[in-house]
């Protein structure tokens, strides 16, 4: 045992900006300052621009493209297309069905055929239009059911059915007394990041590789794909995370990065591109629409005993994750309760709409809509409260999907219901500030203001499914007392930067924590997505962190001739048998020590024929009350205020979480009030701002919330991840409060059954009630 | 075809930048960014509807994508670059401290606003600073943060004025 010297201050407290504290972002100066960079901002001497060329049809034949008037303008470098392409003309996440440059056919309005590159954007602006391309005009496939029945010709090669899935458990034939069924819509939302797509590539010293700086959620799945359709090595293509705009899963997919390098490889100099708002509408994924049957069947006190669905995805005119999406909707279709017997099928299609992939809570937002608009209509059929029909479901610990997976997470559903219901109310309101009324400045409501209370409740899958390995690496550090850590994380804004530097404190008891250049020079780190970095990312720099404080206490075992298996890292101290005996920075000193950490989440299965397999990783849970303001003539309303209680398992940092649930419950009132891409004849028609709409900051209610952290031993630290969540349930809640309104106005029986909500959709009579009492 | 030229001289946050070159038409926000290096101030939507572009001319905040850099030669241009000195440390420190900045995007054109608010209007009510605000998007906070960071700043310039 070591003494402890009086003169010294030797308490062991816990390190200042570690685990736990609402550590402020480190990359927030640059931010608030403008010297943020982010991948619009970076320009390098001697780069041309680039430029897309792209479809004006949703489906036609590619007759001709005539690059020669483009290629003759002053100013223009390169025009390429699918010809110029070395590599594979494919790609994609999961099948590379989408090519680099449409060949043959095009099959979406804004499919990629030409590129430019020149010496300035106007240039490049004025050869694009100079690519003559002539086509033969097909007729679009553009009814989702058409692809699924057969009755419209392969629209590509792969044919018109991505992905189909059924998940059959327990007695298919049950019956039960209280049935109910709808049939529910969801409207197909864009991230809507405010950062546009942007991107630059250097060819390298020898022409054969690039280096392409992007803003991007995976960049060693973008390396991938980018190599394969260059034709190079893996080893030639380095991708660094320029800064990110925001993502929300728009950016997981391949969007300008090809063509840039390519233009960079044929030029042999830098190349720039940047889209515009109404290019990135269609140059990005989208969230799926959906068209959604549900039938719930129950006891009469409100048991739910079998959920029967039926999906259709439209996955638009290439594959990207769809089938991903089709897999979370279909097991998710349960909700977080308690159901023996199954009968659910889904198809995720092809069609000559814009594509769609991922997008925050992807799939789970299509499942969560319909089947909490089925537990209200089943509270409803046994004339319950909605909150104790959920209450009596709960899903718990040990409890299992309709896929049969047995729930190993700590899953406190009830404790979320009642946590957000004991969130206190909103003030009614207690002046007429023309804000406070739905329609707001513009189309204000008159005197028949109706409030209604809603609320829903989801659960959600964390990391990747269905035996994907998306491992994540980490390396730390320790040099001179200051720690570096290195991994290919991309921040996207969500702030895992600020979460592995107070990780980093914690473990290791150093205070400076120093951030490597987020690249390829270190192993992949897998998607910023399927709210799943605090957790894989999180667990990586755990681990490499733990594995420096190994050889620190090696060191500090050797240098001061005392037990190795006594000593650890408490707050700023090393300890022996709890007693401090040399702070970690002086311990350090001198001396250099790395470790490189992978990590991996246990695995999962994929499903088999009858949708049964433990194919998820983890799984959180949320509920949300929302609190609406309907103007029943006009079809106007205004969200007043939405509560929610979120499982985070342990918060790492209170104020990243608080941002992300806020931000999440925005984009998840957008999609319940505003949000929708519209097409036409597979033409979209608010590729904008002015027409399509997000939230403002005059549209967003407070957002009271209640984190219920059980800390989960499953996860690294005990965190859960935060990211999706706060953006499902929220959905249903807020048209269920509309639902409410309309009930006490005596305006609608029925409920609401698609998302967004028209004005129409309130002002105008609805459909019949189809609740049924079996005998 | 000709191409037609002018040139002016930019008075950015207390700095002149002579330039030229110029189409007549091209936006304060392309000048900012690439001619003068200025690259804080964002493009978004190029329409005037997300206030990324927000800079000050002559105090009042205005979208730099909508207005022609040669109308605004020799008015005083303030960017988010400069806000810092121009007296908004106070509301940038409270941006950082309050969780308002994620993907830090619309940031730059958020603060400026903001900053113009305030000068209107010291005491600003939630419901003034969700008015004050509202053209000015923000994809990843949902608002909370920043109605928070301005009202901290209004209350601690009362407090210190």
């Amino acid at each position: 045992m070591t003494t402890t010297s009086t003169s010294e201050r030797r308490e062991v407290t816990a390190i200042a900006g570690g685990v736990g504290e609402p550590v402020l972002r480190p990359d927030g100066g640059a931010k608030v300052d403008g010297s943020f960079e982010f991948s619009s901002d970076r320009s390098v001497d001697g780069e041309l621009w680039a430029v897309t060329v792209r479809s004006p049809h949703p489906r036609a034949r590619i007759l001709n493209v005539d690059v020669s008037a483009a290629v003759a303008l002053p100013g223009v470098a390169a025009v390429i297309t699918a010809d110029d392409v070395p590599g594979v003309n494919g790609f994609g996440l999961i099948a590379s069905d989408q090519p680099v440059f449409a060949v043959d056919e095009v099959r979406f309005v804004g499919e990629p055929v030409a590129a430019v590159a020149a010496t300035d954007a106007e240039t490049c602006a004025r050869a694009a239009e100079l690519v003559v391309v002539t086509y033969e005009v097909l007729e679009p496939l553009l009814d989702a059911e058409r692809a699924i029945d057969g009755t419209f010709e392969p629209i590509h090669p792969d044919g018109n059915l991505i992905r189909h899935q059924r998940i059959v458990r327990g007695d298919s034939d049950f019956v039960g007394e209280v049935i109910v069924e709808g049939t529910y819509e969801i409207g197909m939302q864009d991230q809507a990041f405010l950062g546009l797509e942007a991107a630059v590539a250097v060819p390298d010293a020898d022409g054969a590789g690039v280096e392409l700086l992007v803003a991007t959620q995976w960049l060693h799945e973008d390396r991938r794909q980018i190599a394969t359709c260059l034709g190079v090595d893996e080893e030639r293509v380095k991708l660094t995370l320029g800064g990110v705009g925001g993502a929300f899963g728009g950016r997981e997919d391949i969007s300008l990065q090809v063509h840039v390098s390519l233009l960079a490889l044929v030029t042999g100099r830098p190349v720039r591109a940047a889209y515009s708002r109404s290019e990135s509408f269609i140059g990005h994924v989208h969230r799926h629409p959906a068209a959604i049957w549900m039938r719930h069947h129950a006891d009469r006190d409100g048991t739910l005993r079998k959920v029967e669905a039926r999906f259709v995805l439209d996955g638009g005119a290439y594959a990207s994750t769809s089938s991903a999406v089709l897999i979370n909707a279909v097991t998710h279709a349960q909700g977080p309760y308690r159901c023996e017997n199954a009968v659910v099928d889904g198809y995720a299609v092809r069609t000559n709409h814009l594509p769609c992939g991922a997008m925050r809570g992807f799939g789970v937002v299509q499942a969560c809509f319909a089947h909490e608009r089925q537990m209200d209509r089943l509270a409803a059929a046994c004339d319950m409260d909605p909150v104790d029909l959920r209450l009596l479901n709960a899903m718990e610990t040990g409890d299992h999907l309709i896929t049969g997976q047995r729930v190993e997470n700590v899953a406190p559903v009830a404790r979320c219901i009642r946590e957000t219901m004991a969130l206190p109310l909103p003030e009614p309101e207690t002046e007429d500030h023309v804000l406070s009324l739905p329609g707001g400045a513009g189309l204000t409501a008159d005197g028949s203001v109706v409030r209604g209370v809603g609320m829903a409740v989801s659960i959600k899958n964390l990391m990747y499914s269905e035996g994907f390995d998306d491992y994540s690496t980490a390396r730390c550090v320790v040099r001179d007392g200051r720690v570096a850590l290195k991994f290919a994380t991309a921040e996207v804004g969500q702030g895992f930067v600020t979460i592995a530097m107070q990780i980093a404190r914690t473990e290791l008891g150093l205070a400076d924590v120093d951030f490597e250049s987020i690249d390829t020079a270190v192993g992949s780190a897998g998607s910023t997505s399927a709210s799943r970095q605090t957790w894989m990312s999180g667990g990586a720099v755990v681990e490499a962190c733990r594995g420096v404080v190994g050889q620190i206490l090696d060191q500090v075992a050797t240098d001061r001739e005392l037990d190795r298996d006594g000593l650890r890292i408490e707050g700023e101290w090393v300890t022996a048998d709890g007693v401090p005996v040399v702070m970690v920075a002086e311990a350090v000193a001198g001396h250099l020590f790395e470790f490189t950490a992978e990590y991996h989440h246990p695995e999962t299965t994929e499903l088999d024929e009858y949708g049964q397999g433990d194919c998820h990783t983890a799984f959180a849970f949320t509920a949300h009350r929302a609190v609406v303001d309907v103007d029943p003539d006009l079809g106007l309303l205004r969200v007043v205020q939405i509560a929610t209680a979120q499982d985070v398992g342990r918060a790492l940092n209170p104020l990243s979480v608080v941002g992300q649930i806020e931000g999440g419950v925005a984009q998840g009132l957008g999609l319940a009030v505003m949000e929708e891409i519209i097409q036409t004849n597979g033409v979209i028609r608010n590729a904008s701002f002015t027409d399509y709409l997000i939230p403002t900051i005059a549209d967003m209610p407070p957002v009271v919330i209640s984190l219920v952290e059980e800390p989960d031993p499953r996860a690294p630290l005990g965190a859960k991840g935060v990211g999706e969540p706060p953006c499902i349930s929220v959905t249903p809640a807020i048209v269920a409060a509309v639902d409410d309104a309309l009930r006490k106005a005596g305006r609608r029986v029925s409920p609401l059954t698609r998302v967004p909500i028209r004005p129409q959709d309130i002002a105008l009579a609805g459909e019949g009630s189809t609740a049924t009492v079996g005998s | 075809m000709k191409r037609v030229e002018t040139e002016c001289t930019l008075t950015v946050n207390g700095v002149d930048h002579a330039v030229s070159g110029l189409h007549p038409g091209e936006s304060l926000l392309d000048t900012l960014r690439e001619r003068c290096g200025l690259r804080g101030s964002k493009g978004a939507c190029e329409e005037g509807e997300c206030g990324s572009c927000t800079v000050l001319v002559d105090g009042e905040a205005v979208c730099s994508c909508l207005t022609m850099a040669a109308a605004v030669s020799g008015r005083s241009i303030v960017t988010v670059e400069g806000i810092g000195e121009a007296g908004a440390a106070d509301l940038q420190d409270a941006f950082l401290r309050a969780g308002a900045v994620q993907c830090g995007f619309c940031t730059p054109g958020l603060i400026v606003a903001a900053d113009a608010l305030l000068t209107r209007n010291s005491s600003p009510s939630v419901d003034e600073v969700r008015e004050g605000l509202a053209g000015n998007l923000c994809r990843c906070t949902g608002y909370g943060r920043i109605v928070e960071a301005v009202l901290d700043t209004a209350s601690q310039r009362r407090e210190q004025p």
